[in-house]
């Protein structure tokens, strides 16, 4: 075997057993060698360029995505970029979803709206590599200069000579070439695939309804397994007794589970579960169902503790966990004790003490938003079958790699016997980032000796969730007797962290600014929600930003542009994350495309825009009021997210957002009441259906060759406000606290 | 438990299950027909919609014991090829994002057709806001569906 390794190319090539040659790839171009890959995967006749792309002799490609999957499509999207540099006919590509395997791919991270961002170099770079090396094949073949040879297609061509060669046939003598170092890649106005939209790759499965889901997978001589967790967070369970549930039909055993071991230090995606878990196994999934309510639980209150979480192995934390029984109402009661109290101060420009004290008018409101459930519309499931060869799942995770450690100290597995299949997820929206359903699973299974499929019905999923947070802020206005705004104060505070960004905007636009936070600890699971905290501080900042606009006499979208061309010229502060040209960008294309000042008739019209994940994303919202209730007439989105490599399935899912922030937004809330979880199940929880969408939504997206940056996040923020925003020219009502569907049927 | 059997996509299947099994456990442990979901078990969302007899139904309402003897259509067994105009419909707007609730919505689609084959905006509300989409593909579907209509009358 000899390794080719170059220490500079982000491929690497080593030769095989029985022919050929495999080239990894290192998704960052890392100094450092990586190590050799292991075995070619298979069939023997095919010839793995790249852990990406297989060549077959017979000019069929594969191309291996190596993100999981939870609907924002990058099964598409992903391959689409190594297909552009390739230059195959897409048509004739197959697109498989790749295993868990980071060594490889080093980079499976589905989350942060980073694929596509994180990709656009490395894997058009693999793409083009890998052409490289087929050009050169073909000209040591033909004896002629690379240069005088073109691809197009899956084949190799020699113009002057009229010769032609497939991939195929290229493929084992090219696979035994240096890999370039650099291999030159295409100028956008070649693109032949990127830009153009490119239909979804699992779409005919997922209309056949063919196992794709992890809740789908079988095996023979599989159980069903389901957990009881305690009934409030606050509890933990004290004894149970399982003597008639382990009488009742098909079932295997009753055993209660230790999630962590005591001691293990949390890292990143490791929240914090309900650890000590009663577990029902059996043969069929009515038969548990079954039996779980025959098991007798005696339930104890936790005792306040403190935990050391390691932060993406970045830096260590100290988390408490308080003891006792939550409640909504104590909450709110809570946050607002605490808005008046001292804060943290995040940033502070200029002197706005000075400035409020001064000023002739305060303008002073609060916004809140309630703890949200992901209610993916898959419940939490994992397939785990652990032997003594290897620890196997199929799991429904959006960063495999986060949970190796994990499962390494939890299962205590060797981290090179892990095997998973990155199933397709029915949802993700941030609740996928926390695996510990996999250690849940994987336990079972080590205890059962037998292939296990742990289900969470969607009581449970609701009830041991991992929320987004609850949040309250409150956004003040100094005004001059111009009404010049000279100061702007935001102090923001949640459960159990704070939402405020206080370098994003308005930073920057003022002279005078002060962000302050706080938190306030709770026993509550907590984690990310789609754009988290941006999610709630721009539903409130740009609500905040309309009432000022409408308090001056202001048109909002003018008022905001006038702002950020203050932060364009003359930033205040130094730490301002935002583009101010490219938020003015957004808001002048919303303002053209949705013709701002001509409302359609009966209809209100709300504004909102934000910057998040380095994408900006505006939206116009038009209501109407039917029986005193919101009919979303229309909404006209813009998106600046760079390159759009997809652009159907982009829109997809800049209208995906804005459905779901105005159902979250209208009707989003979880509500505890001592530790308990109010609302179980969706006849309970008021999700937005297909009533209450849109009528319409038009999106476009600014044209520039700025590198592809987020998308599956940055639309969702802004839609809250310019729902609120439009709401307000409705009733005439400001809308300050989430559910909006609670003021709005407020009694006045 | 009791034997009893179920007409699924015209063919029959003899099962031994406890006659309050939902139809929808009967499907996806017993018979492997996993194109129909689960979502909530209280016929909340939608995602377990089948045909009987070719009527929309809620499969996690349904003890197995009431849809023996009657005819069940599954998502596998609504077209031969996946072709059925609502699924082509399905695929020419392309709908799906995590495509979870799709196989649910298609067959509620497929039945509201049967029922209305040129349906407004307002019946495709009507009917279809018994599925939950969490991804938010509504727009979609109401446009695929209007498709699908469009194409039934070629």
């Amino acid at each position: 075997m000899e390794n080719k390794t170059s220490r500079r190319s982000f491929l690497k090539v080593s030769s095989i057993s029985g022919g050929g040659m495999l080239l990894g790839f290192s998704w960052l171009a890392s100094l450092k060698p990586t190590e050799v890959m292991g075995a070619a995967t298979g069939a023997k006749d095919w010839v793995e360029l790249t852990g990406f792309i297989k060549i077959l002799p017979d000019n069929q490609i594969k191309i291996l995505s190596p993100n999981p999957e939870f609907g924002q499509n990058v099964m598409t999207s992903l391959p689409m970029l190594i297909a552009e540099e390739l230059e195959v006919d897409w048509k004739k590509i197959t697109v498989e979803m790749g295993d868990y395997d980071t060594p490889r791919f080093k980079s499976q991270f589905t989350g942060g709206s980073q694929s596509i961002r994180s990709a656009w170099g490395p894997l058009r770079k693999a793409g083009a590599t890998a052409k490289w090396m087929l050009l050169q094949a073909a000209a040591n073949q033909w004896n002629v200069p690379v240069a005088e040879l073109t691809a197009s297609n899956g084949t190799v061509i020699h113009k002057a000579s009229n010769r032609t060669s497939t991939y195929g046939a290229l493929a084992e003598a090219a696979s035994k070439l240096p890999v370039p170092s650099n291999p030159v890649l295409k100028k956008s106005s070649e693109h032949n695939l990127v830009g153009k939209p490119q239909k979804n790759v699992e779409g005919p499965k997922i209309v056949a309804g063919k196992s794709l889901f992890t809740m789908d997978y079988q095996v023979e001589g599989m159980l069903i397994a389901m957990a009881i967790h305690p009934p409030a967070f606050g509890m933990q369970l004290k004894s149970f007794d399982a003597t008639e549930a382990k009488k009742m039909p098909g079932i295997k055993d009753v055993f209660d589970i230790e999630v962590y071991k005591k001691g293990y230090e949390r890292a990143g995606f490791d929240t914090r579960t309900f650890n000590h878990l009663i577990v029902v196994v059996g043969n069929s999934t009515w038969e548990v169902i079954n039996a779980r309510k025959k098991v007798v639980a005696q339930w104890e209150p936790i005792v306040e503790t403190k935990e050391m979480v390691t932060n993406f192995g970045r830096r260590k934390e100290e988390t408490i966990i308080p003891a006792g029984l939550e409640s909504s109402d104590k909450h709110m009661q809570k946050m607002l004790e605490l808005q008046g109290q001292k804060a943290r101060v995040l940033r502070k420009d200029g002197d706005p003490e000075a400035a409020f004290a001064t000023a002739k008018k305060v303008i002073e409101k609060t916004y809140s938003a309630p703890f949200l459930p992901h209610n993916t519309m898959e419940p939490i499931s994992c397939f785990a079958h652990i032997t003594d060869e290897k620890a196997f799942f199929v799991a429904p995770i959006q960063i495999p790699d986060m949970m190796k450690q994990n499962i390494v100290a939890n299962l205590d597995v060797p981290a090179d016997k892990i095997e998973m299949k990155l199933a397709r997820m029915g949802g993700g929206f941030g609740r996928r980032a926390y695996g510990h359903y996999i250690i849940e699973a994987g336990l079972i299974s080590k205890k059962m000796k037998a292939p296990v499929k742990l289900i969470y019905t969607r009581e449970d999923d609701m009830t041991n969730g991992v929320y987004r947070p609850a949040y309250i802020v409150t956004y003040k206005a100094a005004l001059d007797a111009n009404n010049n705004i000279i100061a702007i104060h935001i102090k923001g505070g949640g459960i159990p962290e704070h939402a405020v960004h206080e370098n994003r905007f308005p930073a920057g636009a003022f002279d005078n600014y002060l962000a302050e936070g706080w938190e306030l600890p709770s026993n509550i699971t907590i984690g990310a929600f789609r754009a988290p905290r941006s999610n709630f501080i721009a539903s409130a900042e740009q609500s905040f930003l309309d009432e000022l606009a409408h308090a001056i006499g202001k048109d909002p979208i003018d008022f905001r542009i006038e702002l950020l061309k203050k932060a364009k010229s003359s930033p205040v502060g130094k730490n301002n994350e935002y583009d101010a040209a490219r938020y003015i960008g957004v808001l002048e294309l919303v303002k053209e495309k949705s013709k701002w000042t001509a409302t359609p008739k009966g209809t209100h019209r709300g504004v909102a825009a934000y910057f998040c994940h380095n994408s900006y994303a505006a939206h116009v919202v038009d209501v109407s009021m039917k029986s005193g209730q919101p009919v979303i007439e229309q909404v006209v989105s813009v998106l600046d997210c760079g390159i759009v490599v997809n652009p159907d399935a982009a829109k997809n899912m800049v209208e995906g957002a804005v459905v779901d922030g105005i159902g979250n937004s209208l009707f989003g809330g979880l509500k505890f009441d001592k530790g308990v979880v109010t609302q179980q199940n969706l006849n309970q929880y008021r999700m937005i259906r297909m009533k209450e969408a849109p009528k319409k939504i038009d999106v476009h997206f600014v044209q520039n060759n700025i590198d592809p940056t987020g998308l599956g996040e940055p639309p969702f923020p802004p839609i809250f406000a310019a729902l609120a925003n439009a709401l307000y020219k409705a009733t005439g009502k400001r809308f300050y606290h989430q559910p909006f569907i609670n003021e709005l049927n407020k009694k006045a | 438990m009791a034997k009893m059997n179920l007409k699924v996509n015209h063919k029959t299947y003899s099962v031994d299950v406890d006659p309050a099994t939902p139809l929808l456990w009967v499907l996806r442990d017993h018979l492997h027909l996993v194109g129909t979901k689960f979502g909530c078990a209280v016929g909340a969302c939608g995602a377990c919609t089948v045909h009987m007899n070719g009527m929309a139904m809620k499969s996690c309402q349904l003890p197995v014991s009431a849809a023996a003897t009657q005819e069940i259509t599954t998502i596998e067994g609504l077209s031969e090829n996946g072709d059925h105009p609502v699924q082509k419909a399905w695929l020419d707007i392309d709908v799906a994002q995590c495509g979870y609730c799709q196989t649910g919505q298609i067959m509620a689609a497929a039945a509201l057709l049967k029922q209305k084959p040129n349906p407004t905006d307002a019946d495709i509300d009507n009917f279809m806001s018994g599925n939950i989409c969490r991804c938010g593909t509504y727009v979609r579907i109401r446009e695929a569906i209007h498709s699908a209509a469009n194409m039934s009358k070629k």
